[in-house]
């Protein structure tokens, strides 16, 4: 079948079969390998990206079902100044280490912050329940979003 | 790369051991970039699936491929007989329990003829894609004969069911270390009190974020060599083993271990894959590249722990600890990998704890079952070994009516600087262990939180509040290679590191240390940086590649800091050395004269005329005609270094815990850690170390087991099942430290990979048990789950229905 959708501000138009995850046609078929898999029970979130700006485990979809939409991947998120603010406070609070669920906590953290720009503790861990990290037992991960939150500005 | 990365100060872009330093790994980390094994594009790769037992114990009576072979994108199916002439020995075991003779069975990578374990490989597809292997996978047919499973290391005891008829026996070996028994027995027949207690150590997954995944590509220059990407730990040992498995000389072999997303010890080993995806590739002439899925990796990676601990004290009327004695059993699972015999061996010495122990005896039987095998896992016998004196510990203090930080107090082996022979075998280095406990109490609110305990009790709340102690030593810095062979150790473990100065003056290095997640990038730098007196952005620092690193056997066991980075600081002194000789004859003065601070020789009190190492480094390159006599150009050197001991990080820990009486629910509302692994090189990363092994050992403390059922059927092989702790179940942690520089290397450091997964898992049960005393609970298995605490609570409540209003 024929997929359009735009990945990082770039159009893709290509030909998939149907059973294509999504997060297979960013890895195979984009060469896009910063999005991780790390289960096969929608359990670990490293394959978190942004559908049209909400969170979604692209192991979860097919990539049939988010034809026309606008997607961000982890290769997106830094602009031409740099880190964006998520990443930079991930780099700021030692918040990964090994780095394979960096992708994907990143990306949830994005959206988070998206629908709660001022999280608190609670909020954070609670939000990012999806999303498994095995290296850093969370503790600077959550460092590092509350760091981005309203209240850490003022 | 943000300010607080190179402190301004200096000037000069120097940073210092000690100093906080975020890393340098991060970036393209952070921006998707950096490619882990199954990220690497492989032109023309074949994708291998591998088809897996079924069943835990059965005959394999035939395989049925034809419909395999035919299904479309094929290019081969083999079973284990079709693949029997790849292999040219099998996989070693690199730590017996010495002296007591090991039984071993013969296993290759893929089965033959009889499985020992649902997950055993028996048949492998090689397709165009990996959605056409795994199509082809389902059209195999295995007619399996079922054996009967043997899934409880106790009911391997009893030889009901022999899995390996070779050796007659499921017992793979009685390793026993009694310390003068007559004085153990002597101390329980005149002890004032005594502690019995049984401890089962689940299984756990090591459940590294990245699976495993490998690739072997035949060189495409010809030649007969091949590269092999693995999600390991060791790649050159994993060459090695390579080499002598599967017949690839080693220099053939080239093993790349890229970006590794995580290990805790899993991929510390040769799994059939590596030699499965070599072989074929070889045999097909293509490369051939393999995925482990998620719930296949609950089966076909090593699992962790698996012991059951009986131990035993005896203590005098003051509560001094007179003896300990520990019968352990240990779960090997199917076969031996790797380590798997020596790991409960590996935490045999440590069941008396960080206390002056008298008498000692253990004794420890380890037995085959037919579920997958054990090995190394973050702590790897330490974390065991810790959980049973910590709790027996905690058994005593009830016995007494003791405060549990008192009973430590006064069983802690006095500080020590240099040396201290414990009743058991090796000499640890440096310890001071009560400093550690002290600033743990006062970071936990001890004293307060003992009043709120009181006052919750008084008011009946059905809310029980719980502190739990944990005081530990470890041992890590494994190398010495005179004691590792004294231990046990069927190969030696060193530090490897080059310093190569380039003619510009910036510096790479290369290291035996294959980081996944520890940062030794920038930590290298930072010793070079320091030590040499560069810009640690100078410093380049390559590794787990080796076509480009020195052999560095692994990481593991803690030992990277104090083993690779004490090699590395090992060779910086050696350029300085030579530095020296140069700058000397330069300056046409003694070597004796000169002083060499921040990267400048000068002769004592002449600061102005200064040589920068950077420019001898050009000199010593482009204008070799300069050197002194007999002077090799280049200023670069290297080290193969042993140290003299092991390193044995300690530390305590404290959990406090609210578990609700009506629901089992626990909840882990504070954690204290106080960590000593001597001098830190750089404070971030050490805790970053600590927070993770943390969450790991309250993960099999509340959450994690895999489990089986009674035939031997994984029941939690996928992370929906095992539950691998996430943000919302454990709380931030408060860390402290104590510093005791360890006398077993130039760096004066112990290593801190593994403390944090060491002393937390008993201070959660430790704490579980503490809020349900007044209920008449005395023991909570792991993981803690509601329901196993639920279960708990209603046993103590029938064997003593008035216990809630005994109190404590
Ligand atoms: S890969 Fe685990 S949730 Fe998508
Ligand atoms: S940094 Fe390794 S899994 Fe999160």
């Amino acid at each position: 079948m024929k997929l359009e959708l735009t990945v990082n501000d770039t159009p893709h138009v290509a030909e998939i079969e149907p059973r294509t995850l999504l997060v297979h046609y960013l890895r195979d078929v984009l060469g896009l390998t910063g999005t991780k898999i790390g289960c096969d029970t929608s359990s670990c979130g490293t394959c978190t990206v942004l559908v049209d700006g909400e969170s979604v485990k692209s192991c979860t979809v097919f990539a049939a079902q988010v034809n026309g939409a606008a997607l961000t991947t982890i290769e997106g998120l830094a602009g031409d100044d740099g880190l964006n603010r998520v990443q930079q406070a991930f780099h700021d609070n030692h918040a990964l280490q090994c780095g394979y669920c960096t992708a994907g906590m990143v990306m949830a953290a994005v959206s988070l912050l998206e629908e709660q720009p001022d999280p608190t503790e609670a909020d954070v861990r609670g939000g990012l329940e999806g999303n498994l990290c095995r290296c850093t037992g969370y503790h600077n991960i959550v460092k590092a979003v509350l760091s981005c939150g309203r209240a850490a500005e003022r | 790369m943000t300010t607080t990365e190179i402190p301004a100060a200096d000037g000069k872009g120097l940073v210092k051991i000690g100093q906080p330093l975020l890393r340098r790994e991060d970036e393209p980390i952070l921006r998707g970039e950096a490619r882990f094994t199954d990220d690497v594009p492989i032109p023309g790769a074949l994708y291998m699936e591998v088809l897996r037992s079924s069943h835990a114990h059965a005959r394999i009576r035939s395989i049925d491929t034809d419909a395999a072979r035919t299904s479309p994108g094929v290019v081969a199916v083999y079973t284990g007989a079709d693949l029997a002439g790849e292999w040219v020995g099998q996989i070693p075991v690199l730590i017996a329990p010495d002296p007591a003779p090991l039984l071993a069975p013969r296993w290759g990578p893929i089965a033959t003829d009889k499985v020992n374990y649902v997950g055993e490989p028996v048949a492998v597809v090689v397709a165009e894609t990996r959605a056409r292997a795994a199509d082809a996978l389902e059209a195999i047919v295995v007619d399996y004969d079922v054996l009967p499973a043997v899934v409880s290391p106790e009911d391997a005891c009893t030889d009901r069911v022999v899995i390996h008829d070779e050796l007659g026996t499921n017992k793979a070996y009685t390793w026993e270390v009694v310390i003068t028994p007559e004085s153990v027995d002597a101390a329980f027949a005149d002890a004032a009190y005594t502690v019995k207690q049984r401890h089962i150590q689940q299984r756990c997954l090591p459940a590294p974020m990245e699976t495993r995944a490998v690739c072997a590509v035949p060189d495409p220059m010809g030649g007969g060599g091949f590269t092999l990407y693995s999600s390991t730990q060791m790649a050159h040992l994993l060459r090695t083993l390579l080499a002598m498995t599967v017949g690839v000389p080693e220099q053939k072999l080239r093993v790349i271990a890229p970006n590794v997303g995580g290990g805790f010890g899993s991929k510390l080993q040769t799994y059939p894959e590596e030699s499965l995806c070599l072989a074929l590739a070889r045999r097909l002439k293509r490369p051939v590249r393999w995925v482990e899925d998620r719930s296949e990796c609950g089966v076909a990676m090593i699992h962790g722990r698996g012991q059951v601990q009986d131990i035993e004290l005896a203590a005098d009327s003051d509560g001094k600890i007179t003896a300990v004695r520990v019968h352990l059993l240990g779960d090997l699972g199917a076969h031996c990998k790797l380590f798997t015999p020596g790991i409960p061996v590996i935490g045999g010495p440590f069941y008396h704890g960080c206390y002056d122990v008298p008498a000692f005896a253990i004794t420890i039987t380890s037995v085959y079952t037919n579920l997958p095998p054990t090995d190394a896992y973050r702590g790897a016998g330490r974390p065991e070994a810790t959980y049973a004196i910590e709790r027996a510990v905690d058994g005593l203090a009830a016995e007494m009516n003791m405060d549990p930080a008192e009973i430590r107090r006064r069983n802690f082996i006095p500080p020590f600087e240099n040396g201290h022979q414990t009743v058991c075998m090796v000499p640890f280095d440096s310890g001071n262990y009560e400093p550690a406990l002290d600033q743990a109490l006062e970071l936990a609110g001890y004293e307060q939180l003992r009043k709120e305990q009181a006052d919750r009790r008084a008011s009946g709340s059905t809310k029980h509040l719980g502190v739990g102690i944990a005081s530990y030593v470890e041992v890590c810095g494994y190398a010495p290679s005179r004691m590792m062979a004294a231990g046990g150790g069927k190969f030696s473990l060193w530090g490897t590191s080059v310093v190569r100065f380039l003619p510009t003056g910036k510096i790479v290095v290369t290291t035996g240390s294959h980081p996944h997640g520890q940062g030794h990038e920038t930590s290298w730098a930072q010793i070079v940086s320091d030590r040499l007196g560069v810009p640690y952005e100078d410093v380049e620092v390559l590794h787990s590649d080796t076509a480009i690193a020195p052999y560095g056997v692994l990481t593991g066991g803690s030992r990277s800091l104090s083993v690779e980075g004490a090699a590395l600081s090992v060779t910086c002194d050696k350029v300085i050395a030579k530095a020296k000789t140069l700058a000397a004859h330069l300056l046409e003065a003694a070597e004796g004269d000169l002083e060499f601070n921040d990267g400048s020789f000068n002769v004592k009190g002449t600061p102005s005329r200064a040589l920068p190492i950077t420019g001898l480094a050009h000199t010593a390159a482009f204008d070799a005609h300069l050197l002194p006599e007999g002077m090799e150009p280049n200023l670069s050197a290297e080290t193969t270094w042993d140290p003299p001991n092991f390193t044995f990080p300690f530390g305590t820990h404290i959990a406090v815990v609210e578990v609700d009486e009506e629901t089992g629910a626990v909840a882990l509302v504070k954690f204290v850690a106080v960590d000593d692994c001597g001098n830190q090189l750089n404070p971030v990363i050490v805790e970053g170390q600590v927070h993770g092994g943390l969450v790991q050992g309250i993960g099999q403390a509340l959450f994690e087991l895999a489990a089986y059922d009674d035939d031997g059927n994984p029941l939690s092989p996928t992370l929906a099942d095992y539950l691998v702790p996430s943000a919302a179940e454990v709380p931030s942690f408060t860390l402290g430290s104590t510093v005791t520089p360890s006398p077993s290397n130039p760096l004066g450091t112990k290593g801190v990979g593994e403390s944090g997964a060491i002393g937390s898992a008993p201070a959660v049960i430790n704490a579980v048990v503490d809020a349900l005393a007044p209920l008449g609970v005395t023991n909570v298995i792991m993981p803690a789950s509601p329901m196993t605490v639920w279960r708990t609570i209603q046993a103590a409540r029938a064997a003593a229905p008035n216990a809630k209003e005994n109190g404590r």
